[in-house]
């Protein structure tokens, strides 16, 4: 009886939307700037279920829209429709189109997920400290050289965030690097980005942490590694006292990294 | 007045009220005054002679208006009052505010009440777009608005979409099983009646000192733990609406299970009563956990017990471990009625069996199954172990393999049939399908945790559980109030104005959620007031489609209430429909039947020559049964 329905055709009708939507959404920048090595990557794998997710809403449509046109009653009709209870092999082959794809979409996300978080020798470390409604920022290697507002970080090599929050939670997002983590007091976290293109960005808190939440912002400068050096060098302020003890409370990591004895 | 505050009822109720609020408040006040304490402790986590009485004061109310009557009598040996059934049906209007033990009546006071809820939850939503229309604060200021979409997602949540789906359940499912009513009537009526005492809790909390709670609906510790005194209002509100969804769900379970007519085997029930089984199944066994999280951040905030105190031992992160092992199967709570409803509505109007009506109820299990084991997926970012990203990724995006079975068999189902468009209903139906698919999409999206990262806590969040909870639950409650009207009322309602609704409620939907997607990916946050001046544009696009998707909706409160009083009557059956609750009268009798109904075939038999459902009373002989049986056994085969 499926013989009775235009496959190929709704098929094609299909494809082509899929080719059409696809094109036109791949083209547009969705996620802003990039400006990590994290970035490209995480805007392929958009693109990529753009691409799947047009091929299923346009299926669902073509199969949605052609019932309605063609199964439409005529007006004062009152008889009913063949009775089809189902078909089994149809009803599989929703079952496990749908697990590919699906199973398809996790392990690639899990090979995007160990690449942007693959830690590389040489790191930089960089504490973050949050708080109603400020954000700093230590620079362990300096002895604790504290910045207040204004995070610089070198190009083109990684950085290693760890995050404490000295009253709630907050959230460490700059969009353009892609990268988000909460920051949780009593716990350290950690966000590794590789940010590989200077300029002047916005750190932005993601986690609501109460009336100043929206304006609880910071600069960021990704600048050449001479001139973060000579920021570095400039920086008079020591970390202060309840944020050293904070550092000092919660120095076990977490989460700890993939098959690094935490898993 | 002696008389009035002896019956139960309203007097009794306010009475119960006043007295237990006003022993609550002394036990404070005398435990302090005994311990040398000052009498009235106001830091803003304190206040215990506020709490307490916000504890006891509807505790009272209940016992006032005669929700536990019949319980202390019996449980105090006292003679109990035999059943006359009084308290059972409604002859006018005031018997809808009543301790009342049918079914119907408390299935359309549900219903009521909790619009009611939906409109003030609406209300804040208009006003929080209204503060979004321009960047910078115009309106409200921030800790206000922080208030406004906390209070507006909990209304929206706890006592609209959650209890509507019961409320809706309530009346036609004892229907469409032939049962005369629940299996515990008064436990029902208690059901009801404490939710609109959750929903007065939750307004209430705008008068508490420092305004409404404001931690978001989600209320992560530690802000909640620190926040002013509307925060317990939230977590006292809760163990109100969960006590109520806790035993209206045990209600329908006892009552699927056992009170099914003779013949409906569970490969006969209608999707709807599949749907309601699994959603009951997924609300007694999660709905606790979220009990406990609010007694738990309660006991922090007012009895220093420090279960999230960092400071103290405490784990800042197993709140939220805990939130969600609730909330997320919160959302298939919000969302497997309505896909019962959807099934109910397409297959009457599209007059065809549902097409894999098996694979239909086990897609609905493998939810409930799979719910339970996604819940971190809200904690990508939050600084949970980062190997249960994985699995809970892969988890989370296999739960779209059964919610795709039902948009694909959904849409098989509409195959060879006849489609009519003419009721709002089917409308709300076939535009759910658009929209949830919509919203799946951007929920697998969500799953990867990669794309994840970067949207969490944005827009795009915002847009997606819109999607869902809008584009998705709420056009099923469209549907199915639209669809159950005439039986709940006796009369029709007025197509046209469905029309207007549903096209006003469609472009509404669309144009205030998708533009959402986009500025969350460009880098909005959610839950501000403010935002940077990139994103006013768009923002006030948003907000004029919101509006109309807010003022639309008075067409429907007009067609609803007007209909209601004035509009045609129904016949008993104006969709001919083949379930059971179609076949009695539009309202049903008051025991719903004369004579249980024997059912003798599946419930969407239609397009079968002579096939039947089931065989009311005074309908078909002895003799006629087996061939009817015969002709109509086989589902999915």
């Amino acid at each position: 009886m499926y013989g009775r329905l235009p496959i190929v055709k709704m098929l094609l009708v299909t494809i082509a939307s899929t080719v059409v939507i696809s094109a036109v959404m791949v083209q547009i920048n969705w996620d802003g700037q990039q400006a990590s090595t994290a970035a490209p990557k995480i805007d392929h794998l958009l693109n990529v279920m753009i691409v799947l997710s047009a091929f299923v809403f346009s299926l669902v449509m073509v199969m949605l829209f052609y019932a309605l046109w063609k199964f439409k009653a005529k007006p004062g009709d009152e008889s009913d429709g063949e009775p089809i209870h189902g078909n089994t092999r149809l009803e599989i082959a929703w079952t496990l189109i749908p697990t590919i794809i699906v199973l398809f979409a996790g392990g690639y996300s899990w090979k995007v997920l160990d690449e942007i978080e693959n830690p590389k020798d040489g790191a930089l470390t960089v504490s973050v400290f949050s708080q109603q409604y400020a954000w700093s920022f230590a620079y362990p290697g300096k002895e604790y050289a504290w910045s207040e507002g204004e995070l610089h970080v070198p190009v083109d090599r990684q950085v290693v965030f760890k995050m404490h929050a000295l009253d709630v939670i907050h959230s460490f997002w700059v969009p353009e690097w892609r990268i988000k983590k909460d920051n949780v007091p009593g716990i350290t976290t950690k966000a590794i980005v590789t940010p590989d293109k200077e300029g002047t960005y916005q750190l932005v808190c993601t986690e609501l942490c109460g009336f100043g939440h929206a304006t609880m912002r910071a600069k960021v400068v990704v600048e050449s590694r001479a001139k973060f050096n000579k920021w570095v060098d400039g920086l008079d302020q020591k970390l202060p006292e309840p944020m050293m003890k904070v550092l000092e409370d919660t120095t076990t990591e977490n989460p700890p990294a993939l098959g690094a004895g935490g898993a | 007045m002696v008389a009035a505050i002896k019956n139960p009822g309203w007097w009794r109720g306010l009475f119960g009220a006043i007295a237990f609020g006003a022993f609550g408040f002394g036990l404070v006040i005398a435990l302090r005054a005994i311990s040398d304490l000052p009498l009235y402790q106001t830091e803003q986590t304190g206040y215990p002679h506020v709490i307490v009485p916000a504890i006891t004061a509807p505790l009272g109310f209940l016992w006032g208006f005669g929700c536990f009557d019949y319980w202390l009598r019996w449980a105090a040996g006292m003679p109990t009052i035999p059943e006359d059934h009084s308290q059972h049906g409604a002859k006018s209007w005031k018997d809808y505010f009543r301790f009342n033990t049918d079914h119907k009546v408390i299935g359309v006071q549900y219903v009521v009440t909790t619009f009611i809820f939906f409109f003030l939850g609406g209300l804040m939503a208009m006003l929080i777009r209204a503060e979004l229309a321009q960047p910078g604060t115009q309106i409200v200021e921030a800790a206000t608005y922080n208030s406004l979409f906390s209070t507006h997602a909990v209304l929206m949540i706890f006592v609209f979409v959650i209890p509507v789906f019961a409320g809706l359940a309530n009346y036609v499912l004892p229907l469409m099983i032939g049962a005369p009513d629940m299996a515990f009537p008064r436990l029902n009526a208690l059901s009801f009646w404490m939710l609109p005492l959750a929903g007065i809790l939750f307004i209430g909390s705008f008068l508490a000192p420092g305004g409404a709670f404001d931690a978001g609906w989600t209320g992560y510790a530690p802000l909640s733990t620190g926040a002013p005194l509307g925060q317990s209002f939230f977590n006292l509100g809760v163990q109100f609406a969960g006590a109520s969804s806790i035993a209206t769900a045990l209600n329908f379970l006892v009552t699927i299970i056992t009170m099914r007519a003779p013949g409906m085997t569970f490969w006969r029930m209608p999707l709807l009563v599949w749907a309601n089984l699994s959603t009951s199944l997924l609300v007694v066994a999660a709905t606790p956990f979220i009990a406990g999280v609010q007694f738990m951040v309660l006991f922090d905030r007012a009895l220093h017990t420090n279960f999230f105190d960092f400071g103290a031992g405490g784990d800042v992160i197993s709140y939220q471990h805990i939130f969600w092992f609730y909330s997320h199967p919160a959302v298939y709570i919000m969302m497997l009625p309505g896909f019962g409803i959807v099934s109910e509505v397409i297959s009457t109007h599209a007059r065809k069996p549902i097409f894999g009506y098996r694979l239909m109820a086990l897609a609905l299990i493998g939810i409930v199954v799979l719910s339970y084991s996604v819940w971190a997926h809200h904690m990508f970012v939050a600084g949970m172990f980062s190997w249960l990203r994985v699995p809970m990724m892969i988890t989370t995006l296999l739960i779209a393999v059964p919610t795709g079975i039902k948009i694909f068999s959904w849409l098989g189902t509409l195959y060879f049939g006849k489609i009519h468009t003419y009721s709002t209903a089917m409308l709300f139906a076939l535009a759910f399908i658009v929209t949830f698919t919509i919203g799946g999409i951007s929920g697998v999206m969500l799953g990867m945790v990669p794309i994840d990262i970067h949207v969490s806590d944005t827009y795009f969040i915002v847009a997606h559980i819109h999607f869902v909870l809008f584009g998705g639950s709420v056009f099923t409650i469209f549907a199915g109030v639209y669809h159950w009207f005439p039986k709940m009322t006796g009369r029709m309602y007025d197509e046209k104005l469905g029309r207007v609704h549903f096209w006003g409620t469609l472009v509404g939907t669309w144009g205030t959620f998708i533009p959402m997607h986009w500025v969350g990916m460009d880098g909005m946050p959610r839950r501000v007031a403010d935002y940077a001046a990139q994103f006013g544009d768009w923002n006030l696009l948003i907000s004029a489609f919101a509006f109309l998707l807010g003022a639309v909706q008075l067409v429907f409160v007009y067609n609803m209430v007007v209909s209601w009083r004035f509009g045609p009557k129904a016949g008993a059956n104006p969709w001919r429909a083949n379930s059971i609750e179609w076949q009695v009268s539009s309202p049903p009798p008051i025991f719903n039947f004369t004579e249980i109904p024997r059912v003798v075939g599946g419930p969407y038999e239609y397009g079968i020559p002579g096939a039947k459902h089931a065989i009311m009373a005074g309908e078909g002989t002895e003799a006629e049964v087996p061939a009817g049986e015969k002709s109509v056994v086989g589902t999915g085969s």
